[in-house]
This record gives structure tokens, C-alpha cells and sequence, in this order.
């Protein structure tokens, strides 16, 4: 009895002492909400790999994924909220509104907000990359690569994140070679490997021998594979999956973004922020270039990557002009920020109408 | 622009090879409703199916084993849904529902280890062929063995149904269990029979998507596929040559849209991506509008639970 008792109090000691430091250091905690499964092998999947790497630094994490833009999000923010998250991030476009009311119920939480642009309260930040400027890059090799001048894209939904990329890769790949044609296939779908595939048949049957792709499953590129033409991977580095047919990637990284800003909340120098990060910053990665690219193509690429990461070349470069023929952009200006956002018109060059 | 010969046999294979996973799934979910069992877990088994094949060709290496394995895998888990309903007599509608999200789940969890790697590539026949006739070779020649079992079952699930007495049996027991059941047919043998075969098929659908049609797999990669298998049961008026024809004109009509747009046919994309929905369900309803002939082939017992003791 008397063991016991000397027992159980130096258990609680320790017990104690813990509690004490860990109310000390108090651990941050950060949450990740997401649209897909991680298991989706894009959009969610490299948001996922950015929490690993948080989670390497030494904080701890959650996630819940498969969470609708709808009122669940609110739920699924309040719940996170309440359980002692320190910082939220939520990685879809649609959770903008949820992120922003859930946020004003809790202002010691730090929300961080994917491609939104709202930030209504001192502790919403918003981030997103600047995935059109790797959208230069695959334009630069397509129309250099191209053979039949026809080129194939595969969009996902006509909002400015997707026309964006369409139109930064069309001036692109005309400013190599004038004679392209980009056709472009709406397969109203983010993430369906059947459509997708069927989609890319459809362009490649049509003469397309490149294909772009703006959805995120890795059965664009196998159908480029057995096909034999070319086509470039989407969000992860897919090589492996169509060795032949990538040419090269464009990775989302998202890690280092969310490591800084996990450490930031754990050092108290959080602050609300719009951030806008490229391939200068390292949000937006370009994969290994393939050899079957002539070597003069690899090494204008790579110069291509390096003054976009410095500034010295913009993606949306004046002039361009829209379908119409009107002025979009200057001669000698780039297009602001504010444009590239709301971008939906197509610049000229692209074929068909915007779905509206 | 000119249409090339070849270009169309190019585009009625690939709607071919888009019709095949609902082909399978429908025709395995037509012997099953034709015994009385509405199972409305296609899409469950089908996912489970996918996950087993990639999974099995992955780890063992084999694509027979793998697509066997996913056979088998569509059959365990359709066991499930034959005890909970023969067995413990639950709700079909409920039960059904219940595998549907089980697969799902279930597949997603085995599935966390095998994101990202490449599928095998699955041996096609006649490949040599193809070029010898135009128009034809593309459609002929060229696929997977699962291709040509898929355009063969609807034929061979109508002569099983209509010419063979086990075809007779199973159409009884979906009638009328009770007189069955009186001629001294076991009714709950036969249904679960009909569910485990339903089970095998659409493991075999999703095993087509994950190992031949897009050899990767991803979460939720059947994309509501089994549910499309569902209603073409129903809107064939449980007919499998039926079958066959609502299939190819879904398949066809996605594919076809996509060959619009990239053209650059004026027309919105949004009524172009509908299409295929709204069209299959307007041919298959007016190609089996006479009611006398419905009344013929719906299984009149569909979704009723029977019970041998009352």
C-alpha cells in the first residue's frame, strides 16, 4: 500500500511536470481541410505531401479530406476550431465564404485560405501559386515540339485560374511557332480518369501530337503514352507513369509556404497575407526536362525558367489582344495582378468560346 | 474538314472500349434483379473490384491472378449483401445503399498504399490485324480479352435467360418465389447464386478501368460508373441486348461530345456534357415502351424480400 501510494505520486509528478512544459512550448497544432481524397494523386494529394512536410518540421497535424463546399465546410471549420487548432488551412476555392465566417467566431485561430481572394477579418490570409507561369513553359516546349501545329488541352471548369492557364500557355507556344492551333476540350470534371482519357483520345484521333492538361489524374498522360504523343504532367512530377510521353511537369509545392507559416503562428509573428508565389519563390516547380527534347529546347527552357523566377520575363507580356482583336495588354506593359485574376476572356489565338 | 474512314472506325472502337465497364456491371446486375434482388451496391463492388486487381497485378505480378482476384473480391463482398438480405431478410434499397459506401470507404483505405504507381500495360489481341481493313480493323482487331468477353455476355445472358432451364429457374424465382419455391426450388440458393454472380461481374467492370481502360488507380476512380450500370438496367427493361445498345450510346455520346468540342461545334458545352445522360434514357425509353412487353420481363418480385417460413 505505502509503494503504491509513493508510486502513483511520482506518476503524478511527472505527469504534472509534463502537462506544465507542454503548456509551456504549447505545441501548435494546424488543421488541413480538403476538397478530394489525398488519394487523388493531384490537387489534394500535393496539399497533402506540403501537411507531411509541416509535420516533418515537428508540428502536429490533422486533416479531414472529402469535405463539400457547401455548409459542411462551416461544420468541419467549427469542429477544427474548437478542438484547439491553432492554424486552418483550407485548400479550396470554394471554402472562401465558410473560412471567412467561421474565422470571425474565432479570432485566435489563424485561417489560411487557398486560391481565394477574401480576407475579411485580421486572421484570414490567403495564398495561391502562380501555376501560369509553368503553363509558359509547357506553351515554349509544346509549340517547339509539335509536328501536326495541332495542339490538345484539356480544361476542367471555365473559371480565371483554368482560362488563365489556357491563355498563358496559347502566347506561349505561338510566340515559338505562329502556325498552332490550340483546341481545347471541356471535360467538366477535376478528377475523372475514365472522361479524361476519353477526352485526350478524342483530341489526339483529331491530330492533336501534344496535350496539355488542366485535371488532375494521371490518365491524360498514359492515353498520350499508347498513343504515342506527347503530353505533360499535372500538379505532381508523372513521369513514371508515361516515361515516352512527359516532357516535363509542373509540381505544386506547397510545403515550404506551409512550414513558414505553421512556425510563424508558433513564434507569434503571424500576420494576414495575399501571397502570390511563382517559380521564383518555389511554389510552382518544374519537373525534370525530358532528353528527348532537342538540347538547344532544354537549354532555352531552362533559361525561360530562370527569368521567370527573377522577373525579367512576365507570362503576360503586352501586346496581347483578346479573340476580338481588342487591346488586352499593352505593348512593353505586363498585365497587374487584379487582370490575371478575374481573367476570363481568351487572348487571341485560342479557338471556340468560353462555356459560360 | 474530312471525315476519314478510319478516323470513324478509330472513334466507334474507343466508344466500344468506354462501353465496356457498364456492359459488365449491367448485364452481371440484370441476373441478379431477374431473381427478384435489387442490389444497389454496383458501384461498391465495382470500386472494390478496381482496388483488387491494381492491388493483386501490383503485388503478385499476375494479370490473371489480378483479374480473377477482383472476380473473386466482387463475389466476397456480395456475399455480405446476400446474408444481410437472404439470410437476415434486411431491406434490399438500405442494404444496397450500405455497400455502396462500404466499397467505397473500404477501397480507399487499401488503396491509401498503391497511389501513385504506374499500372502494367494488358496484352492486346490481334494487334497485327488492325491495318488489314479499313474502318473495320480498329473495331475488330486490337483489344483485351475482357473487351470481347464484354460484347459477347449481353447475347449470352439473353440465351442464358430465354433457351436454358437454369435461365428459366432464375426468372421464376424473381417472379414468383412463392410458386418456386412450392415446385421445390431452393429460392434462397438461387438468389444468392444470381447476387454472387452480379458481384463477380461488376468486380470485373472495375478491374477493366484500373488495369486495362486507365491502368492506375485513384480514390472514387469509377466515377458513378456503376450507378450509370443501374439505370441501364432499369431502362432496358431488364433486357440485355437492350443493355448493349444504352451503353454504347452513353459511351458513344461522350465521346462524340468531345470530338464536338474539339471541332468547335457552337453548341454549349454544358448541353453537350448532359447529352449523353438525357439521350440514353430518352432511346431506351421509347425503344421499350410497349407495356405488355414490360410487364414480361420486370421481375415482378424486384426488391421483395421472401421469406420460406410464411
Amino acid at each position: 500500500m505505502h509503494k503504491f501510494l509513493i508510486r502513483s505520486f511520482v506518476s503524478s509528478l511527472v505527469l504534472l511536470f509534463t502537462l506544465t512544459v507542454a503548456a509551456v512550448a504549447k505545441d501548435v497544432k494546424a488543421a488541413f481541410v480538403y476538397i478530394g481524397p489525398t488519394g487523388d494523386h493531384g490537387w489534394t494529394y500535393q496539399h497533402d505531401v506540403g501537411r507531411k512536410a509541416v509535420e516533418a518540421a515537428g508540428f502536429k497535424t490533422t486533416y479531414v479530406e472529402g469535405v463539400p463546399e457547401s455548409a459542411d465546410a462551416e461544420r468541419v471549420l467549427r469542429q477544427l476550431a474548437n478542438s484547439g487548432h491553432d492554424v486552418i488551412f483550407t485548400t479550396s476555392f470554394g471554402y472562401m465564404n465558410p473560412t471567412n465566417k467561421v474565422a470571425k467566431e474565432f479570432p485566435n485561430v489563424k485561417f489560411e485560405h487557398a486560391t481565394g481572394y477574401k480576407r475579411e477579418h485580421p486572421n484570414v490570409s490567403t495564398y495561391a501559386a502562380r501555376f501560369y507561369e509553368g503553363r509558359t513553359i509547357l506553351g515554349t516546349i509544346a509549340g517547339t515540339m509539335t509536328k501536326s501545329n495541332v495542339i490538345g488541352y484539356v480544361a476542367s471548369f471555365p473559371i480565371p485560374e483554368v482560362i488563365r492557364g489556357i491563355n498563358s500557355f496559347t502566347l506561349a507556344a505561338q510566340k515559338v511557332n505562329p502556325n498552332i492551333k490550340t483546341k481545347i476540350v471541356w471535360a467538366f470534371t477535376w478528377y475523372d480518369p475514365g472522361k479524361e482519357a476519353e477526352a485526350a483520345k478524342a483530341l489526339i484521333d483529331q491530330g492533336a501530337d501534344v496535350i496539355a492538361q488542366h485535371t488532375d489524374s494521371t490518365a491524360i498522360v498514359q492515353m498520350a503514352e499508347k498513343a504515342g504523343v506527347y503530353a505533360f504532367g499535372q500538379a505532381s512530377d508523372m513521369d513514371k507513369f508515361a516515361p515516352k510521353a512527359v516532357l516535363t511537369s509542373v509540381e505544386n509545392n506547397w510545403g515550404p509556404y506551409y512550414v513558414d507559416r505553421v512556425k510563424a503562428v508558433a513564434n507569434g509573428t503571424w500576420s494576414q497575407k495575399d501571397t502570390w508565389h511563382g517559380i521564383g519563390d518555389g511554389m510552382v516547380v518544374i519537373s525534370d526536362l525530358d532528353s528527348q527534347m532537342p538540347a538547344d529546347l532544354r537549354s532555352k527552357v531552362k533559361k525561360l525558367q530562370a527569368d521567370l523566377a527573377s522577373g525579367k520575363v512576365h507570362s503576360f507580356t503586352g501586346p496581347i489582344y483578346d479573340q476580338k482583336g481588342n487591346l488586352m495588354v499593352a505593348e512593353g506593359k505586363t498585365a497587374d495582378d487584379g487582370m490575371l485574376a478575374g481573367m476570363m476572356t481568351y487572348v487571341k489565338g485560342v479557338e471556340g468560346d468560353i462555356p459560360k | 474538314m474530312i471525315i476519314d474512314i478510319n478516323f470513324i472506325g478509330l472513334i466507334i472502337a474507343s466508344i466500344m472500349a468506354s462501353a465496356v465497364p457498364l456492359i459488365l456491371a449491367s448485364c452481371g446486375e440484370l441476373i441478379t434483379e431477374r431473381s427478384g434482388v435489387l442490389n444497389l451496391g454496383v458501384e461498391g463492388m465495382m470500386i472494390i473490384g478496381a482496388i483488387s486487381g491494381f492491388a493483386l497485378m501490383t503485388v503478385t505480378g499476375s494479370l490473371i491472378i489480378a483479374i480473377f482476384g477482383a472476380m473473386l473480391a466482387g463475389v466476397l463482398i456480395s456475399t455480405i449483401f446476400a446474408f444481410l438480405t437472404q439470410t437476415l431478410i434486411t431491406n434490399h434499397v438500405a442494404t444496397g445503399l450500405a455497400l455502396t459506401i462500404f466499397g467505397i470507404g473500404i477501397s480507399a483505405m487499401i488503396g491509401k498504399n498503391f497511389v501513385g504507381i504506374p499500372g502494367k500495360e494488358f496484352p492486346v489481341l490481334f494487334e497485327g490485324l488492325k491495318d488489314t481493313i479499313p474502318l473495320l480493323g480498329p473495331i475488330l482487331f486490337g483489344h483485351s480479352i475482357v473487351f470481347y468477353f464484354a460484347f459477347a455476355l449481353p447475347f449470352i445472358t439473353s440465351y442464358f435467360l430465354k433457351k436454358t432451364k437454369i435461365g428459366l429457374i432464375v426468372r421464376a424465382v424473381g417472379d414468383s418465389p412463392e410458386s418456386a419455391s412450392n415446385q421445390g426450388i431452393n429460392v434462397r440458393l438461387v438468389r444468392y447464386a444470381c447476387i454472387l454472380y452480379g458481384g463477380a461481374m461488376s468486380g470485373l467492370a472495375g478491374a477493366y478501368l484500373s488495369m486495362i481502360y486507365t491502368p492506375q488507380w485513384i480514390e472514387n476512380m469509377t466515377g458513378g460508373r456503376g450507378w450509370i450500370a443501374l439505370a441501364l438496367v432499369v431502362f432496358s427493361t431488364w433486357n440485355p441486348i437492350k443493355i448493349l445498345i444504352g451503353a454504347m450510346i452513353f459511351g458513344g455520346l461522350t465521346i462524340i461530345q468531345f470530338h464536338m468540342q474539339a471541332i468547335g461545334v457552337r453548341i454549349p458545352v454544358q448541353f453537350l456534357t448532359a447529352l449523353p445522360y438525357i439521350v440514353t434514357i430518352i432511346v431506351l425509353v421509347v425503344i421499350s415502351r410497349d407495356s405488355r412487353k414490360i410487364r414480361l420481363s420486370t421481375p415482378s418480385s424486384l426488391g421483395k424480400s421472401f421469406h420460406k417460413d410464411n
